[in-house]
Order: structure tokens, then sequence, then C-alpha cells
């Protein structure tokens, strides 16, 4: 088959029969309030839907072997029983979702349901309000893009090149795209409170006043600051900057091709960043309103046992692993219920009569009015942070796990509320990966790069760090290091010229 | 489409193998194998490469789970790590999980190392009777009464001999009557195996390396028994002297003391000489160790046994050599020299560290033996 062409695979039609059931469910999906872009639903056969998994859900990508490992794992999984993809849908506008041709009916339809469930995520949850809805243009571009510079500079020298950028895929800012960029006055303001020899003082009509609003040690600390912000201010960056790859992109002396396929990369990281923000969400939201629309309308009678038993299965919590579907959707229905028994608020929360808890119920009815909210605003974060009740941590046996270097295995740890909830949040936010930033771009003022790894009590993995760092060291051209911590003492890990270094500081 | 992921999978393929991007070959890793605990649930091996990232300490992180328990409670052989991988990447993917049978799992064994199809020895010179109730007879305890050939046989002789009413259809059996179940011998023609497993428990072989003997061990085990049936194993252990042990305490023995690996193969030899014949047998001798031996001259009694007594009824010897801080590995050298790295029923392997696995395994059975 040519490539480069994203419309060659939408071959195959829906049979009339499937056409029929999608107009069926999409009826009822509208009918509840869902709200999503036009789906677009494609017939794949197994082989079509593992190279699609392994492409991120895109017909076409640009060559990396990291898809064909990807690939690698899910046909074998496949062939050998042990998964098969479901279904999968992507976030553009309109959505394509692909529909496993040897699935049963009452699959299907529990696929479509699901789909829009997700559809109507990507169409209204804040956190994708900015991605690309073009995706599917743009992964093409990018792949004839890169594909261009292979021919001109070898496979090889590029795909190496993209190598070292996937080490870094995961240093971007994923709250930068909400970010307001400073204005103008704030700028300026910035900037004359740093100059002058009245430098920092605050205005006073009255004379007499003055040494009282500004005092000796008072004009001594604004100066301070002052100075401090202007040696900031000749740093590059100022502050401690997230978005390592953008900054790499300004500073790093790259090639122009090298620059493409970085913000190829860079453009590509942002687009996927909502969906781990908002995995445990959407898979919840979706698996909601796939239950939902089953249960109370599309599901025949002569179906529910395979209904229930495809529900299951993906519901199903496996001692000691936290299925994202299953806390979503339960957590979805408890916000419903409590929002709609007026378990909520203050009176709720100082309420420690617990038969009376038990009982509580103020007929409020605002539970459906409260998810739609809930799926409009929040991510994982926030939603995990918010919702997630003491109640539900003791009703579905929730605890946190460590590794205990004595006995040499897992074990369970603590089922304090708290610390679950913490050990959950820390687990999502950014990922559960270090958070990493770039400090400074003239380390020892010498050009070099510093990296700053803000540390949470958990020490980075050396091995994996010099690694890291060659990979940085390759498109930075000069030594980089990283400053992070062990046993609370700083330490700073450097490769110089292909040698590592680790230093305490 | 097809076309572009096939061209991406066959580069993978290629850095797996080292055929191209040697850089890469560093961070292939061999998916983890999980041995027969608990219910037959495995993971297949699946190489993988890792892309380099900033990350914490393996198993630092820990995170929460959920179910019955106990704080301070193991959390068992399943890793309770969430799915590899960037699953994050799709707007929402389903997997499912099944289990594997051992026949399947031998399967992707095979079909992971390539592994020939064995030759079995000594041509089916082994009958295996099973009984199977499919034949009647005239006698036979109430219990078997085969009540439906009974009535027909009633039936059948109260209409000959003219007693049969049709009006009032009553069939009384007699003693002549009666059938009963009853068996019938199936006589097949089967090879036999038996794996001899002996492992050297001296002190410097910890708990890492017993670990890889029992990885290689279950899967030595799995692939054999989907080329034979009714495979018999045995194990041994030894330190300074030998003795013969079950599964169990052959993977938790720990002893210390000095090594003399002839004990292993003087008693390997007499199992060998008591309970399997070689003309009937297929006869599998593993050792493990971690390569030292008392003295040299032991070593050279092990080299005589060997070649002399054990090679001769045996289909191949193999000597597994686990690397340890302590061990010298002084036996794998003396045996390469003595039988050459050739030898066609010696396989000689070292087994570096948990990666190793695979490789070794594939050297041991690799050769269709």
């Amino acid at each position: 088959m040519a490539s480069g062409s994203g419309t060659e695979f939408t071959s195959s039609d829906l049979t009339p029969e499937l056409a029929r059931l999608r107009d069926e469910i999409q009826g009822y999906a509208k009918g509840y309030g869902l709200d999503f872009f036009e789906v677009i639903f494609e017939m794949v056969d197994a082989e079509q839907i593992n190279s699609l998994a392994a492409l991120g859900g895109f017909p076409v990508r640009y060559p990396h072997w990291r898809f064909g490992m990807d690939y690698d794992q899910l046909s074998k999984g496949y062939t050998w029983g042990l998964q098969k993809i479901y279904e999968m849908v992507i976030n553009t506008d309109p959505s394509y979702a692909y529909l496993m041709k040897a699935n049963s009916l009452v699959d299907q339809k529990t696929v479509m349901a699901h789909v829009y469930g997700h559809v109507d995520f990507f169409k209204n949850n804040t956190w994708f309000s900015k991605t690309n809805r073009k995706m599917l243009d743009s992964m093409a571009n990018h792949a004839v893009r890169i594909r261009e510079y292979m021919d001109r500079h070898g496979q090889d020298t590029v795909e190496n090149f993209i190598d070292k950028c996937l080490a870094l895929e995961d240093l971007i800012d994923p709250f930068l795209p909400f970010v307001q960029p400073k204005s103008r006055d704030e700028k300026a303001e910035g900037e004359t409170r740093a100059q002058g020899p009245g430098a920092g003082r605050l205005k006073t009509d009255r004379q007499y006043m003055d040494k009282y609003i500004n005092p000796p040690d008072f004009l001594e600390e604004q100066k301070r600051k002052a100075e401090e912000a202007a040696r900031k201010s000749r740093r590059n960056p100022a502050e401690p900057m997230k978005d390592v790859l953008a900054f790499l992109l300004e500073n790093a002396p790259l090639e122009d091709w090298e620059y493409d396929v970085l913000s190829i990369v860079r453009d590509e990281a942002y687009y996927f960043a909502p969906q781990w923000q908002t995995k445990i969400m959407n898979e919840g939201w979706a698996s909601y309103w796939h239950s939902k629309i089953m249960t109370e309308k599309a599901l025949k009678d002569s179906e529910v046992i395979d209904f229930a038993d495809a529900h299951a299965g993906t519901l199903a919590m496996a001692p000691g692993r936290i299925n994202p579907y299953k806390i979503g959707i339960e957590l979805f229905r408890d916000i419903e219920d409590r929002w709609n028994r007026g378990r909520f608020g203050k009176e709720w929360d100082e309420c420690d009569d617990m038969v009376e808890r038990a009982r509580w119920d103020r007929k409020l009815g605002l539970g459906r009015q409260k998810i739609f909210e809930v799926r409009r605003v929040c991510n994982d974060v926030t939603f995990i942070d918010e919702y997630l009740t003491d109640e539900f941590c003791e009703r579905y046996k929730l605890y946190t796990y460590g590794f205990n270097r004595r006995t040499n295995q897992y074990e369970i740890q603590d089922r304090d509320f708290r610390k679950v909830k913490e050990k959950l949040l820390f687990g999502i936010a950014n990922r559960g990966q270090p958070l990493i930033y770039v400090t400074d771009g003239n380390f020892h003022n010498k050009g070099e790069l510093l990296l700053w790894h803000r540390h949470q009590g958990l020490d980075l993995d050396v091995r994996w760090t010099r690694e890291t760092l060659t990979a940085l060291s390759e498109i930075w051209r000069r030594p980089v290091s990283i400053e992070s911590e062990v046993d609370g003492q700083k330490k700073l890990y450097s490769l110089v010229d292909g040698e590592f270094a680790e230093k305490f500081l | 489409m097809l076309y572009n992921i096939k061209r991406d999978h066959a580069r993978f393929r290629n850095i797996v193998k080292g055929k191209i991007k040697e850089n890469l070959k560093k961070y292939v890793t061999h998916g983890e194998m999980i041995g027969r605990k608990g219910k037959e649930q495995v993971t297949i091996p699946v190489p993988q490469i890792e892309i380099p990232r900033f990350r914490f300490g393996d198993k630092d992180a820990g995170g929460v789970g959920q179910g019955e328990g106990n704080p301070g409670d193991p959390l068992g052989q399943g890793d309770p790590q969430e799915g590899q991988g960037e699953a994050g990447n799709q707007g929402g993917d389903h997997s499912l999980e099944v289990d594997l049978t051992l026949q399947e799992l031998a399967e992707i064994l095979g079909e992971q190392l390539e592994l020939p199809k064995i030759e079995p020895r000594g041509h089916k010179t082994l009958k295996s009777k099973t009984e199977k109730y499919t034949s009647i007879s005239h006698q036979g305890p109430n219990s078997l009464r085969h009540f439906k050939r009974t009535f027909r046989e009633t039936l059948r002789r109260q209409i000959s001999s003219g007693i049969y009413n049709p009006e009032k259809p009553v069939i009384v059996p007699i003693r002549s009557d009666m059938r009963y179940r009853s068996w019938k011998s199936d006589v097949r023609h089967e090879n036999n195996a038996v794996i001899i497993y002996m492992m050297d428990v001296s002190g410097s072989m910890g708990d890492e390396q017993k670990e890889i003997v029992r990885t290689e061990a279950f899967w030595i085990d799995t692939w054999l028994r989907s080329q034979y049936k009714g495979i018999e194993t045995r194990y041994i252990i030894h330190d300074a002297t030998a003795r013969e042990v079950d599964e169990d305490t052959f993977f938790k023995t720990r002893e210390s003391g000095g090594t003399l690996i002839s004990s292993a193969y003087k008693l390997c030899q007499k199992i060998i000489e008591t309970d399997y014949p070689p003309s009937e047998w297929n006869i599998y001798p593993f050792h493990f160790s971690d390569g030292d031996n008392w003295s040299g001259e032991d070593t050279k009694l092990c080299m005589d046994l060997l070649e002399k007594q054990l090679l001769p009824e045996c289909n191949v010897f193999c000597y597994g050599q686990v690397e340890s801080r302590y061990g010298s590995g002084q036996f794998y050298k003396d045996l390469k020299e003595y039988f050459g790295a050739e030898h066609e029923s010696v396989i000689l392997s070292k087994v570096e560290n948990k990666e190793g696995i695979l490789q070794s395994i594939k050297d041991f059975l690799g050769k269709g033996k």
C-alpha cells in the first residue's frame, strides 16, 4: 500500500446492521446529554488494530522501531490469546474509532457506547481544550517530513536522533498551554523596580512619613531583591523551566532538520499529555456511559450475559493492581450518588454521627449535573484529590504497597486513607516520574546545561540518569549536568565529554 | 498502513538481534518470566528496548493496590506494577488477560527460542498400559451394571422366545441378560524420559543463583514435558556429599561447606542404574553449580564418571554454571577442556544473570536431543 495518505485506511464501511446500531446508540448517548464530535467508525481486523494501536491510534506515523516493538508485543499477546484490544478511539475532530471485525454484535454496541463517552470527554474536558484536533493530518505531515530527512541524511542518522529526543520526551510542561503570557506592564514594572537609586522605595506624598514607610532595613531588603531579580534576568532561563524540550529548541545548537525533528517529538508529546493526565477519569467516564447506555437502553435480553461478561472483564481488579477503569467508574458513581443525596458540603463534613450519616439523604438529585461538571473541569489529580473519600477507600479496600528490601518482596504498607490518597496522587501527578527543570543554560559560565531534579523523597536511578544525560549531551553538544538529592544531600550528576561523574555538593 | 508497521517491526527485530544499531543493544531487556506459582499464569518472554529516561529507582516507588490483607503482608509473585509502557498513548484500549496452559507455554517457548523437536532415543520401547471402560462383559459388580445393554438383551430374549407382549410391555431380566461395563487395556508404545537435576548447594550458591536454577528448571521441565509423555523428575543436592531430595527441598536447601561434585554424579549414576534402564528411558541429567570443586583430583574423578558411566546412558548431559560472586567457575573450564566445546552429548552453558536464562535454555535444548 502506498504510504503517506491518511485516507487510505478508510476503506471499510459499516455494515447496514452496524450502521443502524450506531445510529441507535448515538441517539441514546445524545439523549443522556453527551456532547461529542462526529465519530467515524472503521471496521478493522486484528492485524490492523494491532498496528494501529502500536502507532498510537494513527494510521500514519513516522518510521521508528519503537512502533515495531509495540506491535511485536500486541500481536504476540493477541496470537497467544493473552490480550486483545477491544476498542480504540483517537482525539480528533471528527473522531476515529475502530471496531474489531470479529467482535460480536453486543461487543460492538458496548464499544460504540464506550467510544461516545470518550469523545464527549475529549470534546468537553478542559485539559483537552488545547489539543490539536487535526492531529491525523499533522501526524501524517510529521511522517512525510521525517521520511524526507531520512532520505537526505540516512535512516540511521535520523532515527538515532529521534531516539535521543525520545529519551527527553517526558520533559514537557503539560500546564504550559494554559499559561497566559506575562503582560507587558508586569514585565516593565519588574524592570523599573530593579533600577535607579530609589529602587524599591514605596511612594509617599508626605515626606515626614517616608522614614516610617521606607525604613532603612526595608530599603536594604528591596535592594537585595532587586539585585537578585537582575541576576536572575541575566540567567537563561530566568526561572526553572519545566519544558526542557522548548528550551533545547531555543538554545541548543541544532541543524535545521534536527530542530524540526525535536519539535515534532515535542508536539506529539503535548498532544498525548492530556490522555495520561486524565486516564482514570477518561476511562471511568466512558465505562460509566457504556454501562448506563447498555443496561438502561440498548441491551436485549439475550445479550445480557455476554455484556456482563465483557463488562466484568474490563472492570476486574486483579489483586494488587489498580484498574483505572474501575476506580474511575466507581468514583463517578460515588459522586453522582453523593450529590443526589446531598452528601457534601459543610453540614455533611461536620456530621460525625455514623447513624445519621448512613441515613443521610437530602433528595437533591444533583448527581447527574455534578458529574458533567466534574468531567469538564477535572484532571486525574484534582479528581482524586477532590472526590476520593475515606469511605471509598474502605469500600474498595485500597492500600499502599512498597518494596521491602529486607524481605526482598513487595508488601502491603498502609490502609490509612491519607496515605493511600497521597500515594495515588504521586503516581498520577507527572505520571509518577521525577520532576525535572532546566535551570541554567550557561552553567559554569561555559555554556554547559544544568537541569534540576525537584526531589520529593525518591532518588533518581543512577544508571538511567547516566544514559539520559548521554542522550541529552548529544543534543546540547556541551557538558550537561543534573542536580538532585541523595539522602538529603545535594548531588550533581554530570556528563562531560562522554565521561559520567557524580559528586556531592 | 500495514506495510509501514511491518517495516518498523523488522527494524525492531534486527535491533534486538544486534544486527543494526549496536548502540541500542544495551537497552534490550527480555521480558520477565514468572514461574509456576499458584495458578499457571505466566508472562511470555518478549524482548523490549527501553528508551532511557530520568526515572526513580525501580523498586522505590511502590504504589496503590486493592484487596485483602494487612500491612506487612507480602504481595506474592505477581508484580504489582501497573502495566508497562505507554498505555496512555491511546485514547483507550482494553486488554484482556487469559491463563495459559503449560502446553501452550511450551509452544511459545519453542517458538521464541526456535527449539527443535526432540528426537527420542530407544524408539518406543516402553509400553504404557491404560485401562479404559469401553468394553462389556457378562459378569461384574452391580455398580458397573449397564442398564441399557441389559434391557436390550432382555428385550431381545423375550421377543425371540415369544414372551414379549407389545400390549403389556413388561421386561424382566434374568441372570444371563445382565451386562456389565468392563475395561479394555490400551497398550501404547511411548518414550519415557527422566530429568535428573543436580545442584550444588554449598555455601557459595546464594538465593539469586537458586532463583536462576529454579526458573531454568521450570522452563526445561515445561519443554521436555511437551515432548514426552510421562516424564519423571529426580532431584539431587550436593555439597561434599550428595543426597536425593524432593522438589521443595531441592530449591530451598542451603548448606555450607565444601563441594565434591563427584558425589552427585555417583548418586546420579546409581539412580539411573536402579530405576531407569537406558534402553527404555531418555535420560537428561542437568547439573547446576557455580563451578567450584574441592580439588583437581575430584574433578578428574568427575570426568571419568561422566565419560565412562553417565554419557553412554544419557541423551545429553547438561552443565549449567551460574555465576556467583564467590565461585571461581573452574569446573566449566575443566569440562570444556576435557570434552571440547562441541561435544555431541555434553552441553555446557554459563548463566550470568536472570537475563541469561533464555540463552542458556537455548544452549541446552537447542540441539534437539
